[in-house]
This record gives C-alpha cells, sequence and structure tokens, in this order.
C-alpha cells in the first residue's frame, strides 16, 4: 500500500468516527434543550449509561426519532403489557399511561405504578416517589434487546462456522470458519489448556468459549453510539449472572482436595489452619464479586469518560472546546476498542483459573 | 468540604495506588522480557493477570465514590 492510499485510509476512518462522535454531541445538546434548566453533567451521564425502555436515536426539532420496546408488567390486575411509545419519550415522571386498569409512569428509567385515586406522580426533595409503588416489571428493555440480538449473532457465527466444517473434507476452514478457528485455538491453547490443564481442560471449553465471545460482542454493541450503547456489560446485574455461572462451576467442580484446602489447610500447623478457614471461606465468595465489578466498572468508567469529555463543551458553554472534547473521546474510544477485547480475555482467563483450581490434583501432600 | 469531594478525593488515591502497581508489574514484565525473550508469551499472560488483579481494587474505591457521589 502506498502513501495516498494510506492516507485516504486514516482520513475515512476519522471521517467515520467523528461523525459518530459529532451525532452523540448533537443529542446531548438537544436533551439539554428539552430539559430547560441548568445542564447538570452528572445526569445526563447516569441516564446514558443506565438501561432504557427504548432505543432513542436522536431528535429533530424537539421531536423524538425512536424505536420503542414492549414494557411488561405484573400487576394486581394481572400481566399488562404495552408499548414505551405510551409514554411519549418522558421519563421524568410527567406523562401517565392508564393501561389494564391502572396507572403508569416512567421516572427516571423506572416504571412505576400510581397509587389508586392519585392522577398525577408526586415526589419527595429526594426524589423518592410518594404515591406510586413498583409493580414486578418483565420488560424488554434496551439491553435484553442488544442481548437477544448479540445472541442470534453469535449462534449466526457458528453454526456458520461449523457448517463450513461439516463440508470441507480436510478441515481446511474457510470463510467464516477462518475467522473464528484461531480465536478458539487461542482460548484452548492459551487459556484453558496452561489454566486448567491437559486431562480436564475439554469439560470447561464450551462454557469459556461462550463467555469469552458473548462478553466481547457485547462489549462492542456498547460501543455503538446509534443504538446509545445498549451498556449491557456495564448493567451489574448482567455482569453478577456472569460471575454467578463461574461461581457455580466452580462450586460444584471443587474435588476433595479443593475443599480440603479450604476448610482444613493441609501443612500448617492446627492453629494456622483454624486461622486460615474463615479467609479461605471469604475468598470463595470474593472471587466472583471481583470478577462482578472489574467487567461492570471497567466498561461503566469508559462510557463515563467519553461522556464527561462530551459534557465539558456545555459546561464551559464555548464551541471552541469541541475540537479538545471530540480529539480526547476519539482517543478514549479506541482505548475502549482495545478493553472490549481484553476485559473479555481477563473473565475468560480468570474463569479458567478457578476452574483449574477447584479441579486441580494435589498428590504431594 | 462535601461528601461528593470526599468520594472524589477517594477515587483519586484509589488511582494512584493502582497506578503505582500496575507500573511496578509492567516494569517488572518488560525487564523480564527482555532478559528472556523466548519466554515472552507467558510473561505477558501472568502480567495482564496480575495487572488485572490490581486494577480491581481500584475500580472498587470507583465504585464506591460513584455511590457516594
Amino acid at each position: 500500500m502506498n502513501l495516498s492510499a494510506i492516507r485516504t485510509l486514516f482520513l475515512g476512518i476519522f471521517l467515520v468516527t467523528s461523525f459518530a462522535s459529532a451525532a452523540q454531541e448533537e443529542q446531548t445538546l438537544l436533551e439539554e434543550k428539552i430539559e430547560e434548566k441548568k445542564f447538570d453533567p452528572k445526569k445526563m451521564i447516569m441516564h446514558h449509561v443506565k438501561d432504557a425502555y427504548g432505543f432513542h436515536i436522536i431528535d429533530i426539532n424537539d421531536h423524538a426519532i425512536s424505536i420503542p420496546l414492549p414494557i411488561i408488567l405484573w400487576t394486581d390486575n394481572g400481566l399488562t403489557t404495552f408499548m414505551s411509545s405510551a409514554f411519549h419519550h418522558d421519563y421524568y415522571g410527567k406523562v401517565v399511561a392508564e393501561k389494564n386498569g391502572g396507572k403508569f409512569v416512567n421516572y427516571n428509567e423506572k416504571i412505576y405504578q400510581l397509587d389508586a385515586g392519585a392522577t398525577a406522580l408526586q415526589v419527595d426533595a429526594e426524589g423518592t416517589p410518594l404515591n406510586a409503588s413498583k409493580p414486578l416489571d418483565i420488560s424488554i428493555t434496551k439491553n435484553v434487546f442488544m442481548m437477544w440480538v448479540s445472541v442470534l449473532v453469535l449462534f449466526l457465527i457458528f453454526i456458520g462456522a461449523a457448517r463450513k466444517y461439516k463440508k470441507s473434507e480436510n478441515f481446511v476452514p474457510k470463510g467464516i470458519a477462518s475467522f473464528v478457528e484461531p480465536l478458539v485455538l487461542f482460548i484452548r491453547d492459551e487459556i484453558a489448556i496452561p489454566m486448567i490443564g491437559e486431562k480436564k481442560y475439554k469439560r470447561f471449553m464450551p462454557y469459556l468459549l461462550t463467555v469469552f465471545f458473548f462478553i466481547w460482542l457485547n462489549n462492542i454493541f456498547g460501543l455503538i453510539p446509534i443504538v446509545n450503547g445498549a451498556n449491557l456489560t456495564g448493567n451489574i446485574a448482567f455482569t453478577m449472572t456472569m460471575a454467578l455461572f463461574t461461581f457455580v462451576i466452580t462450586t460444584f467442580s471443587g474435588n476433595k482436595g479443593y475443599w480440603k484446602h479450604i476448610f482444613w489447610m493441609p501443612g500448617v500447623p492446627v492453629p494456622m489452619k483454624i486461622f486460615l478457614m474463615p479467609i479461605e471461606i471469604i475468598g470463595i465468595f470474593t472471587k466472583p464479586i471481583s470478577l462482578m465489578i472489574r467487567l461492570f466498572a471497567n466498561i461503566t468508567a469508559g462510557h463515563i469518560i467519553v461522556l464527561a469529555l462530551m459534557s465539558l463543551i456545555f459546561i464551559f458553554k464555548t464551541v471552541l472546546l469541541a475540537p479538545v472534547s471530540v480529539a480526547f473521546s476519539l482517543f478514549i474510544i479506541v482505548i475502549e476498542i482495545v478493553v472490549t477485547a481484553i476485559q473479555a480475555y481477563i473473565f475468560t482467563i480468570l474463569s479458567a483459573l478457578y476452574f483449574g483450581m477447584a479441579t486441580e490434583e494435589h498428590e504431594h501432600h | 468540604m462535601t461528601i461528593t469531594g470526599i468520594a472524589a478525593i477517594g477515587a483519586g488515591l484509589a488511582a494512584i495506588g493502582a497506578g503505582l502497581g500496575i507500573g511496578r508489574i509492567g516494569g517488572s514484565a518488560m525487564e523480564a522480557m527482555a532478559r528472556q525473550p523466548e519466554i515472552q508469551g507467558k510473561i505477558q499472560t501472568s502480567a495482564l493477570i496480575l495487572a488485572a488483579f490490581v486494577e480491581a481494587v481500584a475500580l472498587f474505591g470507583v465504585v464506591v465514590a460513584l455511590l457516594q457521589g
């Protein structure tokens, strides 16, 4: 490739990414206008990081363009379902939707049911609703929707790859399979075999592969600005579920040696055994908790930094700061792209490490 | 000083600690790799895992600061 081609490539990349950042910026500006009060960066950032009941893409002349998603509630009157467009993009609890004999409001992206007789939501000084309660909410939110999309994408990629292997006679990867094979081999040769061991790694391969690709794909989806960054891996409920799987698999595949090392550490004096037992028991639980916090905080922190850099323009109320903000957030987004892969790798390798600890053979004691 | 200010200082202190820790890991890993380039891959893997452990502690600080701030 000659120099001018490289230059064109870089210019293209820059144009695409700066367009993406500009779209995000515009959205922030318009949202500020709707709020009609002092720009509060913390509120804006938290709103963008949190889950929502619809994809709010952009506002044009105060007219919001968004994709509504179904809201599914279990109330006293039974199952209540309606589309989130019933709230008209309001999340300040002002628009009341009447469905199935109940009155519902969307307050800070949480659905509340108004008490009988109430016509509008009342909140106290701290913002806690006074005359409403939360029904059981099993809505298909933005995060749930993106999770299904990523599941579908993973199915398509891996079933496609498996078909390619079935067709080829000498197991030479072709098409999508040649993209998947090096990654799968990387997980096997660099993560599973060194951490778990030659003999037992096969049992854990399906889980490790699933975790790696699922987290990686969802991290990447979180960076797409047009879907407002459906921040799935930056949602602590999601990371908790993933960590819980690792915890359950570690606990149930723990052999005699593993439990012996926790409750009655061999090779140390008795007072030390008693002293070590509570520490080791706490250690069982801190491992998945640190897995949960690490993924959640890394992804959320990345999103918060980008949004904070953007809100600098509105805090100082000058367009002169825009190039600086855009340049810095571009830099952060490039780092975030690297972080998507690193965090998926770290989650997988630490899961493998814990499985390896649980299944290790201790012959020398 | 408000609780938000104190939370921000706490997050900053956690970042200093993690910076020192990851800096030491990175420096030592670099030295080891320069000395023995043949086991570069192994050193890189363990350096990344250790960095993740150090980073987790700093992130606990950030999460606590977020909850307070």
